[in-house]
């Protein structure tokens, strides 16, 4: 049995996802190389040479693979996947983009997404939208696996002494060309994939008190939320709104500010690693979810938080 | 709003609800059609998104309609239902003590051998499958949100409503306007205060002659339980806690398959007290050992309500207006004494169906009139009626003892010839009395394993309008429900709403009315119960409301 | 150039999941199940491009038993021109299912396949880039915008962190996101007229294709219930215990 990592990077840095895959990987047991395929990605070679426990690190570096494009990728993936058993990535846009493509070619199945492992062959996954989490056995000859990088902590890097290796068999399909890319350049992070947000509801009371929220939210550089209540009050507009029939999120941190907790807008952010909640009502069932509660007044709460933080970050 | 002419379309017959009145006046127009060698075009409109999505009741029901609709229903392998096994009838005296009555004190109407405990949306889903074989075309997510008339004041069909519509008003970008059905004939089967028929009785003034409706509102959930807690085929009824004097109902806990029990309470809407929640009644009615022994460590699969049309004989209207007629709960069908509607209802429809075969092609189609409220009076269905006219009034009048004692006998003794006439004239938005004369009831919070709050209740029944939309409650005088509602009344449809669709909030120190449309899971209360009559429920965008499973 | 949109039959959005009591999987008994709405989004794509002069025919196709018929009327009442059903009575494995799809696009010479990125039900985000694999074509996937320019597919696809702009060489796959368009409403006489439309049918045999099974479903359990915390009582102790505790700031 031997696992190979394909390592997240942007041809400069390897991307700390990666160590998310690398944890799976040490609970599948087997020993582990990595693969960095990509242009100019030396020094992301040298990073994954340090990560512990690495086998031996795999460098397809060339002008097919500047994009890391999913028919390129896959292709010079299947050209050196012989003799691993395991083939695991973080899922981001560009494995769920290439990895399954790969398993098609090598006539394997994927594991996608997993956020479990229970052994070289079983693995934990979640289905219809999280509301399920199934246990799945595969006993395909080589198992494909994209890995849920918020499920596994970041594996240990620094001491790990991987020997790189230039491969030389990178793949060029010639189907298809990068026209454009636009990385999102807005102040605030995008709601549905901020790392922390910050969400106010009916409790705020006005649309000039939001900007108590807002205020917040840059303070922790975080998106901004809200529930339905403060949408139909008008406190702020609807591309903000979380919950059953909003957005569906799941930061880091979610900090729910006069939301009372209805159901409806906990399916909107339940899945969220840590939530606090302020809010004036002590038996508000946000309570029943939230990691850290902190009662009172949001009014005098709210400013009194982000100026400590102010001072903390 | 500028918009596109709207296109058009023609049917023979175009019936408003895919519930058991239409579906079965689908399915038996299409039958005597064919055996009398006619061609006739049949639509049904139903503004769920799939047929039974929006169908809610109890139930269990009598098999004479389904006998004679279809006779091979059961070789045909239909599994109907659980079939009755045993008849349970308790008075809970209060929270913890019940009474149980023996079997010769149930009134025969109570009885329920032979009967079986169905999901009557699963029945709708049957009764759709085999008209669309006898060639009905159902279109589910449409709403029939008007009706057409002709130039002589005819109903010639149907309006369907628009979709896309913003909630300002105007077309958003995926507008599509709806369409006109045109019909000869025009069935409307929308159920208990469908509002085409609430419009149509008033204009045809076809309850003139009646009694004002009396309504219910019917709540029910659905449990799966632990084996041991499972006795398929069981029936109980009962009333009495936590109803308070003065307030008419009862509840209803049916075994059925797959080691699910359908729980629910039904109260009479014409109660007194605004303070009232009925939600909040039925939420600690299931902390009645009674109950609770059955529902412990099970889990709640759905919740749901619905406006049911019990005044009876009394009040039914004249079923007939040019160019259609009212069938089920939308006429008032159901037999009160029985708790059962489906029967009536289905028999209902298949009796306009034999109406409008009799009719189609001669000369009654230019008025649009067929001989159905004849035949209808001298169906079972009527005589059912007939014979418990008096049963909902006698509760009315005499409460639940007395009147249930007087309905025994008008049954037991007199055979259901009714004994007295009574009538029961006052309407039930009319019943409110002020906040000021009643205390404020404190309602238990609820535990969260029997008992829940309404938005989580509202959430498992998967209830769901599109966000950009008009808001379908529509206020006649918009300063009624702060101005008077809330000194009067304290505005009691905070609490008569079974989804917390209507709140009192303040917002920058004023108190204003919230209404929070996409909860709303159409079950007609708010546009019976408000002491105002200031609410007017009307279709949202098709395919919203509930998606209730086997309800 | 004729587009093929694969369509999937599964529980409809707005229905709450449950879990069987034995654990074995989800309880789809007396649920209400409809079309996958990104499959939707794909069939509204691909009459778009037809409306444009583009394509000149949308074909449906769908895997599953008779009842599928409910979700391919779906796709005609839409407007898709005709369609396959593939007669397989359980959902097959998605390679096996890209299999499927890859033969009938062979045999319909489709141009471009238009599908859906992932099922709500599975959620595997595998067919539409395993498919591209096996067919040797190229892939634009979660696409949020789609225009054809000559003999090229140029595709928006959303991105972590952003949007990337592709060019394929057609034929190719093109899997919808969310964004890529909001679906017509269905009209009633449109609904009558797919009644009409052929829905041709096959099997796995007839299309070659072997349907062989890898993996295989243990159990489903429903997620963890978040549990209550701790209250703190000051806005000091909030910041320390996100700093230091729970290390989210």
């Amino acid at each position: 049995m031997k696992t190979l990592v394909i390592a997240s990077h942007n041809n400069a840095t390897l991307s700390p996802v990666t160590l998310a895959a690398v944890s799976a990987a040490l609970k599948i047991g087997a020993s582990f190389d990595i693969f960095v395929a990509g242009k100019g990605c030396a020094a992301v070679a040298e990073e994954a040479a340090k990560v512990d426990g690495v086998s031996a690190v795999l460098v397809a570096d060339h002008d097919a693979l500047a994009y890391q494009g999913a028919e390129n990728l896959a292709a010079t993936l299947q050209a050196n996947a012989e003799g691993y058993s395991h083939i695991v990535a973080p899922a981001t846009s560009v494995m769920k983009d290439a990895l399954p493509r790969l398993a098609a070619l090598l006539g394997v199945g994927q594991i996608s997404d997993i956020t479990g492992v229970n052994g070289e062959a079983e693995f934990v996954r979640p289905i219809y939208a999280g509301n399920a989490i199934a246990t799945v056995t595969s006993s395909d000859a080589v198992k494909v696996i994209t890995v849920r990088t918020s499920a596994f902590d970041a594996a240990p890097t620094g001491a790990g002494t991987g020997a790189i290796t230039a491969v030389d068999n990178a793949v060029d399909c010639g189907l298809s060309r990068v026209v454009s890319e636009e990385i999102a350049q807005s102040e605030r992070p995008e709601l549905a994939s901020a790392s922390i947000v910050v969400s106010g509801g009916r409790g705020v009371g006005s649309e000039e008190n939001f900007a108590l929220i807002e205020k917040l939210a840059d303070r922790l550089n975080a998106a901004l939320g809200a529930s339905r209540a403060a949408v139909d009050a008008g406190f702020i507009g609807n591309d903000h709104q979380v919950g059953q029939t909003g957005k569906i999120v799941a930061p880091d941190l979610y900090v729910a500010v006069g939301i009372s907790g209805a159901i409806q807008h906990l399916a909107g952010m339940q899945g969220s690693k840590v939530i606090v909640a302020i809010n004036k009502d002590p038996d508000a069932p946000i309570y029943e979810v939230a990691d850290y509660g902190l009662v009172g007044d949001l009014h005098d709460l709210v400013p009194e938080l982000e100026a400590k933080l102010a001072s903390v970050l | 709003m500028d918009t596109p002419e709207r296109e058009s379309i023609e049917f023979d017959v175009v019936i408003v609800g895919a519930g058991p009145s239409g579906l079965s006046a689908a399915c038996q127009i299409k039958k005597q059609a064919a055996e009398q060698g006619k061609e006739v075009n049949v639509c049904v409109l139903e503004k769920g998104a799939e047929v039974g999505a929006h169908i809610f009741s109890g139930a269990v029901i009598e098999t004479k309609a389904l006998d004679e609709l279809f006779p091979t229903w059961k070789e045909d392998g239909f599994a109907l239902g659980q079939p009755v096994a045993k008849d349970e009838v308790y008075l809970l005296r209060d929270e913890s003590r019940a009474t149980e009555l023996p079997h010769w004190a149930v009134p025969p109407s109570m009885h329920n051998d032979n009967n079986y405990i169905v999901s009557v949306a699963n029945l709708c889903r049957w009764l759709a499958e085999q008209a669309e074989e006898l060639g009905v075309e159902i279109f589910p997510g449409f709403t029939a949100a008007d009706v057409i008339f002709d130039d002589n004041g005819k109903v010639c069909g149907v309006a369907t409503g628009d979709m896309g519509v913003g909630a300002d008003g105007e077309p958003g970008p995926g507008y599509t306007p709806g369409m006109d059905i045109l019909a000869k004939y025009t069935i409307l089967g929308e159920g208990c205060r469908g509002h085409i028929g609430k419009g149509i009785i008033k204009k045809f003034a076809l309850d003139s002659d009646a009694d004002p409706q009396h309504y219910g509102i019917g709540f029910k959930e659905i449990w799966q339980v632990p084996e041991s807690q499972h006795k398929p085929g069981l029936v109980v009824h009962g009333s009495g806690w936590p109803l308070s004097k003065g307030m008419g109902g009862g509840f209803f806990l049916y075994h059925a398959e797959n080691q699910q029990v359908f729980v629910g309470l039904i109260i009479d809407l014409n109660y007194a007290n605004p303070h009232v929640s009925p939600f909040d009644e039925f939420q600690r009615l299931k902390h009645h050992p009674i109950i609770a022994e059955t529902l412990s460590g099970g889990e709640r699969i759905t919740y749901g309500a619905r406006a049911i049309t019990k005044g009876g004989l009394n009040a039914l209207p004249k079923l007939s207006f040019p160019g259609g007629m009212l069938v089920g709960c939308d006429a008032g069908t159901l037999n009160f004494s029985k708790i059962k509607g489906v029967h009536t209802a289905m028999k209902s429809g298949m009796i306009a169906a034999d109406a409008i075969l009799e009719a189609l092609g001669t000369d009654a189609d230019e008025k649009g009139t067929t001989n159905f409220q004849q035949l209808f009076e001298q169906s079972w269905a009527y005589q059912e009626l007939y014979n418990s006219r008096n049963f909902g009034p006698a509760l009315h009048k005499f409460g639940p003892i007395v009147g249930g004692g007087y309905n025994w006998m008008e049954q037991k003794i007199f055979g259901g010839k009714p004994l007295l006439k009574l009538r029961d004239s006052k309407e039930d938005y009319a019943c409110m009395e002020p906040a000021s004369a009643h205390i404020k009831i404190d309602y238990p919070k609820p535990d969260g394993k029997l008992s829940f709050d309404k938005l989580s209740s509202v959430y498992i029944s998967n209830t769901y309008h599109e966000e950009d939309q008009p808001c379908h409650l529509k206020l006649t005088d918009t300063s009624i429900p702060i101005k008077q509602n809330l000194p009067r009344f304290d505005e009691p449809a905070q609490r008569y709403c079974p989804a917390g669709v209507y709140e009192v909030v303040e917002s920058d120190g004023e108190m204003q009315f919230q209404i929070n449309g996409q909860n709303c899971i159409h079950c007609k209360t708010c546009d019976i119960k408000d002491p105002a009559q200031n609410i007017t429920w009307r279709p949202p965008e098709g395919g919203g409301g509930p998606t209730y499973p086997n309800t | 150039m004729k587009i093929l949109v694969p369509v999937k039959r599964v529980i409809d959005y707005n229905v709450k999941v449950r879990i069987k009591q034995d654990g074995s999987d989800v309880d789809l008994s007396n649920t209400k199940m409809s079309i996958n709405p990104f499959c939707e989004i794909a069939v509204e794509e691909a009459l778009r491009l037809r409306e444009a002069g583009t394509a000149s025919e949308v074909i449906a196709v769908c895997i599953g038993p008779k009842i599928v018929k409910e979700q391919i009327l779906a796709a005609l009442a839409m407007g898709a021109d005709r369609a396959i059903r593939i007669d397989v009575e359980e959902q097959p494995e998605p390679l096996v299912i890209a299999r499927l799809l890859a033969k009938v696009a062979e045999q319909e010479d489709a141009g471009l396949i238009m599908m859906g990125k992932q099922a709500i039900d599975s959620d595997n985000n595998q067919v539409g880039q395993m498919l591209a694999g096996i067919m040797g074509r190229p892939q634009g996937t979660f696409a949020s915008v789609v225009k054809i320019e000559g003999d090229e597919a140029l595709v928006t696809r959303e991105v972590d962190g952003g949007l990337q702009t592709v060019a394929l060489k057609l034929p190719a796959i093109v899997t919808a996101d969310l964004r890529l368009n909001e679906p017509r409403f269905t009209k009633l006489p449109d609904i009558m007229k797919a009644k009409r439309k052929p829905i041709a049918e096959t099997t796995a045999a007839d299309l070659g294709v072997e349907v062989t099974s890898t993996q295989q479903q243990l159990s489903v359990a429903a997620p963890a219930t978040r549990q209550a915390g701790i209250k703190v009582a000051s806005v000091d102790e909030l910041v320390d215990k996100l700093k230091n505790e729970a290390k989210v700031i």
